[in-house]
């Protein structure tokens, strides 16, 4: 059996930083008192003369971030989700959102899996706040293959770009040769019953959700959906067109993620049920990691209890 | 300062005030009060102090401008119309569903405009970054903001403050219009931020208190900011709210409120009376 690699997509942001700083990317990287946790300290060793601590002032990491852009730089700015997308949502939506600048903000931390620190810094919420913003793209990469490739696909990109990384190690999904692409999922395995489309770390769940149907005779297709936003419309469509049943699977409140930006695109083009696993509307709480993912159901097994339920909603 | 170059500024300030009240008479919706009580910090700036071109609005070296209380939007557009970034009579389409001339600044829609404000607080952390960018760049523009009085009662401005403050921006200047005025009251009546001065020196600023309608005290100050190293520079300008129109001045219930055309009226006859015993 393979060796099995386990690594936390923050990780990988703070690595594909110092790999951007060793290409020669003229990028900024900002951090607000976390640069240890967020992982941009790899980065602040590497290259300190490229990092700002601005200190425990999100709202104003955000501002800083906007004129540094607005002055032709490209700037990453980090903190956890919570205060990243939640704090600053404001300083997000008007500096940097509505004049559509340059500034790519890496958030750690988001979702049940922070662990131990509890419901105050558990966001669940920052993706739905994320996508209301015009112009805003949102990434949130499945493991550190993915993770590495969203972080330069977001340098290349031209505009704002909401990075979403998670604390806890977790088991890759891709190997080497994956090729990302802003605004693309893909399919992992085909099927014909049922879609799990899923993104961060439910698309090692909806892998595993899939064997586990298949044991049981039902074909899943299994869609890995690394942007959230711009959403890829033709990739949903044509699952449920192919399968007419979809599960979304994220590490999210099952409000305004991935489950709403795939019920939206299904609503309007071709109805078909699709049923949601996420973060059922309720604040999280301090436990270990695994523990709690199991306790709120973001896992396989409540992906095959959604699957079958999906399937049921078909006849 | 010579009396011909004070004559001229004054003149620039007058027209930039009648170019408020084009605009927010125009509208019918707006914020005279404290456009107004800039009009004269923006003239200096615009005519005497910043490196700007308005046939190169994006110039990289240039120096950078941020309206932090974006409200004064007028102000800002009218200055800009004058020194040719765009037309003057498009002051006349301010707010209009078919115009660039949005109700708050736009960097992307209207040219010369630096960055896009309008939400209080924001305004001076974008230039507090763009100071910073110009030391990564090791380049020499300068940055400004102007900030209203009633503006300091944001957290973020403080934020932005600590910060410029620690790390020395001497090419940032941060202008505050302290008119004593805010919508639900004077400053003190409503959160008090004072005192101002002592609160920037306190963040590790220089600060200088002059008068906002005094040119030869706005050159001074702008002059000593320039000759300090190490900090940023805050000056805070004395003003009055509404200034140049006599029923505004110092009353804040014009603070968001357009002129009916009898008020308009009376507030370009005031206008114009200035600026022929200006140019007499």
């Amino acid at each position: 059996m393979a060796e099995v690699i386990k690594c936390a997509t923050r990780d990988a942001y703070g690595r594909t930083l110092v790999e951007l700083g060793d290409r020669g990317a003229n990028i900024i990287v900002l951090d607000a008192d976390l640069a240890e946790a967020t992982k941009t300290g790899m980065f602040k060793k590497a290259y300190p003369d490229r990092f700002v601590d601005v200190g425990i002032a999100e709202s104003n990491l955000m501002g800083i971030a906007a004129g540094l852009a607005a002055t032709g730089h490209t700037v990453f700015a980090s903190s956890f989700a919570m205060f990243a997308a939640g704090r600053a949502f404001e300083q997000i939506r008007n500096s940097i959102g509505y004049p559509h600048l340059n500034v790519k903000i890496g958030a750690t931390h988001a979702g049940i899996s922070v662990g131990e620190d509890g419901a105050s810094h558990q966001c669940c919420e920052d993706i739905a706040l994320m996508r209301t913003i015009p112009g805003m793209v949102i990434l949130n990469p499945a493991d550190d293959i993915e993770a590495r490739a969203c972080v330069l696909a977001a340098a290349e990109h031209d505009g704002p770009v909401y990075m979403r990384f998670g604390r806890l190690a977790v088991e890759r999904v891709f190997d080497e040769n994956y090729k990302f692409e802003i605004g693309k999922g893909n399919i992992l395995s085909d099927g014909t019953d049922v879609t799990v489309i899923a993104s961060g770390l439910m698309v090692g769940e909806a892998v595993t959700a899939c064997k586990k149907l298949k044991e049981e005779g039902i074909s899943a297709r299994v869609v890995n959906m690394a942007t959230i936003k711009p959403i890829d419309r033709d990739i949903i469509i044509d699952s449920a067109k192919k399968t007419g049943a979809i599960v979304t699977a994220e590490e999210h409140s099952i409000i305004g993620g991935l489950g709403s930006a795939v019920s939206e695109v299904v609503c309007e083009t071709v109805p078909v049920p699709v049923v949601r696993v996420g973060v059922n509307d309720v604040f999280g709480k301090s436990g270990p990691a695994v523990e709690l993912l199991h306790i709120f159901g973001l896992d396989a097994d409540n992906i095959v209890k959604k699957a079958k339920q999906a399937i049921e909603l078909k006849k | 300062m010579d009396s011909i170059r004070k004559k001229e500024l004054q003149v620039f300030a007058a027209k930039a005030r009648m170019g408020v009240i084009e605009g927010v008479y125009n509208a019918k919706a707006g914020h005279p009060g404290g456009s107004l009580s800039i009009c004269d910090i923006l003239a200096y700036l615009y005519n005497c102090e910043m490196n700007i071109d308005p046939k190169n609005p994006k110039c990289e070296t240039r120096d950078r401008f941020v309206l932090s209380k974006g409200h004064a939007a007028p102000a800002l557009y009218a200055v800009l119309a004058l020194k040719g970034f765009f037309p003057y009579e498009d002051l006349k389409t301010l707010r209009k569903s078919n115009s660039y001339l949005q109700g708050h600044p736009n960097m992307n829609k209207v040219p010369g405009v630096d960055m896009s404000t309008g939400s209080l607080g924001q305004g001076i952390s974008a230039a507090v970054g763009m100071a910073l960018g110009a030391k990564f760049d090791n380049s020499d523009y300068r940055v400004y903001t102007v900030l209203g009085d009633g503006e300091l009662e944001e957290g973020e401005v403080w934020e932005a403050a600590m910060f410029a403050g620690n790390k020395g921006l001497d090419n940032l200047v941060a202008l505050v219009d302290f008119n004593n005025l805010q919508i639900d009251g004077t400053i003190d009546e409503v959160n008090s931020a004072y005192p101002i001065a002592d609160k920037f020196k306190a963040f590790n600023w220089h600060v200088i208190e002059i008068d906002g309608h005094d040119f030869e005290e706005i050159e001074n100050a702008l002059n000593e900011a320039k000759n300090t190293k190490g900090v940023p520079t805050c000056i805070v300008m004395k003003t009055v709210k509404g200034k140049g129109v006599s029923y505004m001045e110092n009353a804040c219930g014009w603070h968001g409120k357009a002129p009916n055309e009898e008020q308009y009226n009376q507030a370009v006859s005031e206008l114009n009376a200035k600026l022929e015993e200006l140019e007499a």
